[in-house]
């Protein structure tokens, strides 16, 4: 049994309204996960060095540019980059498998199995030409090849009303339904072995504010029927407060904050998440816009030391240089920023 | 008018660009089909130019030289039944037979992009029109009436310009229906809209907006209808129907057969023409091939 | 002074098939003015098949009405010829959704800003369209010889759509359609893209309609707003008003669905009848069938009720207020 000493994995009280988590054994485990890209151009740092815990029953919202490396993430974990992708090191746990050291084959019954991912436009990749229950059928066939047909008949249907649809929907082609309907769907196929982590990437970007709540209603209650973790990536921050209780942010392929859902909304630390926080609108501020001058580093050539300093308003010398460790910080907060040297705890994982 | 901070920030380098000849050579290296295809019809260009220069084209014809002779230092591709030098003949053969491939392949894509344009931007009747027309024309077995046509036509009347006519008569309507569904699609795409905002009229929209992108489509078509012009120019010469008196590779193969040559020995005769058929006609299958993959991104295998 | 567009009672309706079996209203008697002195932000809010999208492509000239018309400076768009036609063009402009698909991938950027100078001769020589050009991306936070040059497919997806805003700034027109312009964009540059098309209308006299189906950027933009649901309209006036207290069960729902980005203003316990495929009668009010609050009454179309100067909603819930007729839908919204 592997016992790594981890990095504190308590959360602060989760926010008013949202049901208390769970606090049991983490879940989910990634450790210092990197992936270069290979390309024409040059490498291109994808990720670098990605730690992060979570917990069964927990939601962390994954946030940042597009290009700062969350869908790549999910990807990674999932084992599906491509060449000329390649994951260059790290290691990922799902309760006490570990993935990246799993052969093809166990790989392939991991996923939707023990990690489930629902990708980015996944209602878009439904297949016109086959009845939805027959591609439920067969993502279910291949992992339980001696589950009988009709209880697999019935495991669709059981998911199809775990997320509100009528099982009707089992005999509809995909162009009958609508958008919120096929994302409700791709959910469905999502959960179908009850996995124990959830990745959802950018699940909502196409639907409208309504369909949006029902679909992020929907998932909430999913995933307190089978007690699953839920990783939601995104750059929504408003989704992001009504919905998850831990909010990790990512820029340019590295992590440089993960707090609890309050904390990043009140009192974000690292000035790339300040400036995120307060560039948004809300009812307060009309009027008051308040962008992030400069733009995000390509990452073929990332600034040395630390990324975000070339657009930084507190940049110190050594940020120029010096790439920052992601510092631990009281409350289970990491941040990734020399500011905060002072206040880090230094029990770095064994 | 500085209405938003322009970012002060320190420079970031882009990443160097390869200059546009480096990303074509290295595609080049990566659609192989692509490559071997322009390759071979290069040579065989080549073949055909320096040829030109170097031979007395007079000695492809009949009687110029000694008959049945077999290839040797003075005649390398040897000579046949006629007196015909037959790499001369070979040297004329494929230039006419480049002329009508290129000629029909023309005329065919240009009828094509016409048709295609018109029916697919304006709509209305004209797309009806048109594509009621081929619809008619499509199922009409090709070779059944370039042979009716090609054999009722006084054997004096048949030149290589005749040929190209008859094979580019039927040839259009696959290039129309192409383009048509190209344009279509593009017509949809917000990029038009945007160049509706800006002023261009239709016919601006039709040559600078749609046009340059359907190059790869355009050139596709054209070198599919080199093909089908080639491989029908081919097959009614072999059938003795094509200009008899010039060298046309299809026409040589006739000349052969209808004089025996397998059974006399004479076997460079055919073989020689045979060769650079298939040598010309595999080539244009494998630069379809690879224009098949640079036009269509999602059959692209490479990148 | 004549307004500056106008749309008298506009219908657009498609029809399927040989029959005119199931006609769909994509905008019902529409009726709005834009006047040419007071340069206002109008947003036009709801979500797909609401009728916003059909709007943009009637204010632009690409679709004809089936019934109404639609006016610019007095005349009629679909008449408009030659030099006029032109004009028309130059001052009604627009912003699209989609950073990418408004480039033609032949071209290099600079396509996108080179070709309207040329063709409304905004310049009278190639380096004062260069200026132009340069001047309008500094404006929208873009170094010109970073973008300039590049093939759309070469930059990021905030730098193209800065691109475009920038080519508004350039047309300087009357009239912007800005159709969810900032939807495909992160967040980060959200607030600079607004920044600028508000100060379009501040600085330049610009009218913009606004259209989205996130209720935050609207909130944060527009100055009055109209809420459209299949093709009618529900709720319109004043942003705030609406926003704030929404009176149409259909605005209602929309505002407690906003994902806002406050811990203290979470999702609303209304709970939401999914809109599948329905039949829906065209003679009813359009959100019977998802509403919570429908009355027998409602089977026959709800006027607009004028329940403040600057707000009304088409809704039996306000029966006791004046009916608006929907041709003086424009006084309700502020300048």
């Amino acid at each position: 049994m592997q016992h790594t000493t981890l990095d504190p994995a308590t959360v602060a009280p989760s926010p008013v309204g949202a049901a208390p988590s769970p606090v049991s054994h983490p879940v989910l485990r990634v450790n210092s996960l990197e992936v270069t890209y290979y390309t024409d151009l040059g490498r291109a740092r994808a990720l670098e060095d990605v730690s992060f815990t979570l917990e069964a029953g927990q939601k962390l919202g994954m946030v940042g540019e597009s290009g700062s490396g969350k869908s790549t993430l999910a990807l990674a974990m999932m084992r599906m980059i491509k060449p000329p992708g390649r994951i260059e090191g790290g290691q990922v746990f799902v309760g006490e498998t570990e993935l990246m050291g799993l052969s093809e084959e166990g790989m392939r019954h991991a996923r939707l199995n023990k990690i489930a991912y629902i990708p980015q436009g996944a209602m878009n990749s439904l297949n016109p030409v086959i009845k939805i229950g027959a591609q439920m059928v067969d993502a279910a066939q291949a992992h339980l090849p001696r589950e009988s047909r009709s209880a697999i008949n019935e495991r669709c249907v059981h998911a199809l009303r775990s997320v509100d649809l009528d099982p009707a929907v089992f005999h509809m082609y995909a162009h009958e339904l609508s958008g919120g309907m096929k994302q409700r769907v791709c959910i469905a196929i999502g959960i179908l072995l009850r996995p124990s982590v959830i990745i959802a990437d950018e699940p909502t970007s196409a639907l409208d504010v309504v369909t949006q709540r029902q679909v992020m209603e929907t998932i909430d209650r999913v995933q307190d029927q089978i007690g699953a973790a839920v990783i939601l990536i995104g750059h929504d921050m408003g989704l992001m407060a009504q919905f998850v209780d831990k909010v990790a942010v990512m820029y340019a392929g590295r992590l440089v904050e993960v707090s609890s859902v309050r904390e990043m909304f009140t009192d974000p630390k690292h000035p790339y998440a300040q400036a995120l926080i307060s560039s948004l609108p809300n009812l307060e501020n009309k009027g008051v816009f308040r962008g992030i001058p400069g733009l995000a580093p390509s990452l073929l050539r990332l600034p040395g030391g630390c990324a975000f300093h070339p657009r930084c308003p507190y940049a110190l010398d050594a940020c120029r240089s010096v790439r920052p460790d992601v510092l631990n910080l009281e409350d289970g907060r990491r941040v990734a920023c020399h500011l905060f040297a002072a206040e880090a705890f230094h029990d770095q994982p064994a | 008018m500085t209405l938003v901070q322009a970012a002060t920030i320190t420079p970031i380098e882009a990443p160097a660009q390869p200059s546009r000849l480096t990303l074509v050579l290295r595609y080049i290296r990566r659609n192989k089909a692509l490559a071997i295809g322009l390759a071979i019809l290069i040579a065989l260009a080549l073949f055909t130019i320096i040829g030109l220069l170097v031979i007395d084209p007079k000695k492809a014809y009949p009687l110029s030289a000694a008959i049945k002779q077999p290839p040797s230092l003075r005649y390398p591709f040897g000579t046949d039944f006629f007196g015909r030098d037959l790499l001369a003949a070979m040297v004329v053969g494929t230039w006419q037979t480049a002329f009508i491939g290129l000629l029909a392949g023309g005329i065919g894509t240009l009828v094509g992009l016409v048709f295609g344009f018109v029916a697919a931007y304006f709509g209305g009747w004209a797309d009806n029109v048109i594509r009621t027309i081929c619809q008619i024309l499509t199922p009409i077995p090709v070779l059944l009436i370039q042979v009716v046509v090609a054999g009722s036509l006084d054997k004096r009347d048949v030149t290589i310009v005749t040929m190209a006519m008859i094979v580019a008569m039927l040839a259009w309507m696959a290039p129309t229906l192409v383009i048509r569904a190209q344009v279509l699609t593009m017509k949809e795409r917000q990029f038009v809209a945007v160049a509706k905002i800006s002023g261009v009229s239709d016919m601006g929209i039709i040559f600078k907006e749609i046009l340059p992108n359907l190059l790869p489509f355009i050139a596709a078509a054209f070198v599919g209808q080199v093909f089908g012009a080639v491989f029908a120019s081919f097959y009614l010469a072999v059938l003795g129907l094509g200009p008899l008196r010039e060298p046309l590779l299809g026409n040589i193969i006739w000349a052969a057969q209808s004089q025996g040559a397998f059974f006399n020995g004479w076997w460079w005769w055919p073989l020689e023409p045979a060769f650079a058929m298939i040598l010309i006609l595999g080539a244009l299958a494998l630069v379809i091939m690879g224009l098949d993959e640079l036009a269509n991104p999602r059959v692209r295998r490479t990148e | 002074m004549t307004n500056l567009l106008e749309l008298r009672n506009v219908s657009k309706v498609y029809t399927r098939g040989l029959t005119a079996a199931e006609p769909t209203i994509a905008l019902r008697e529409m009726s709005l003015t834009l006047k040419e002195d007071k340069p206002t932000i109008v947003t036009v809010a709801g979500e797909s098949g609401s009728g916003k999208t059909t709007l943009a492509m009637l204010l632009l000239g690409f679709i004809d009405p089936t019934m109404g018309e639609i006016l610019y400076k007095g005349r009629n768009i679909t008449s408009l010829t030659g030099a006029e036609r032109l004009a028309y063009r130059r001052e009604v402009q627009a912003v699209f959704q989609d950073p990418f698909a408004v480039f033609n991938p032949f071209y290099k950027v600079d396509h996108l800003l080179t070709v309207p100078i040329r063709q409304f001769k905004l310049a009278r020589s190639k380096s004062e369209a260069q200026r132009l050009v340069e001047e309008s991306l500094t404006a929208v936070g873009l170094r010109p010889e970073d973008v300039l040059g590049r093939f759309p497919h070469q930059l990021s997806g905030g730098q193209r759509q800065r691109i475009n805003v920038a080519r508004a700034l350039l047309l300087r027109p009357r009239l912007l359609i800005a159709d969810e312009p900032v939807s495909m964009v992160d967040a980060s540059l959200r607030a600079n893209i607004l920044e600028t098309l508000r100060d379009l209308q501040r600085n330049y006299g610009v009218s913009i309609i606004y259209i989205t189906h996130d209720l935050t950027t609207a909130y944060h933009i527009a100055k009055s707003i109209i809420v459209l649901y299949r093709g009618g309209v529900m709720e319109a006036g004043d942003v705030d008003a609406v926003i704030k207290s929404a009176q149409h069960p259909y605005t209602q729902l929309l505002v407690d669905s906003i994902p806002w980005p406050n811990l203290d203003q979470r999702w609303g316990e209304t709970s939401i009848i999914a809109r599948e495929s329905s039949k829906h009668d065209p003679g009813a009010c359009p959100f019977m069938p998802r509403c919570p609050k429908a009355m027998d009454i409602c089977k026959t179309r709800p006027p607009l009720f004028q329940i403040t100067p600057h707000q009304a909603a088409a809704c039996y819930l306000h029966d006791q207020k004046p009916a608006l007729v929907s041709q003086r839908l424009s006084e309700l919204l502020p300048a």
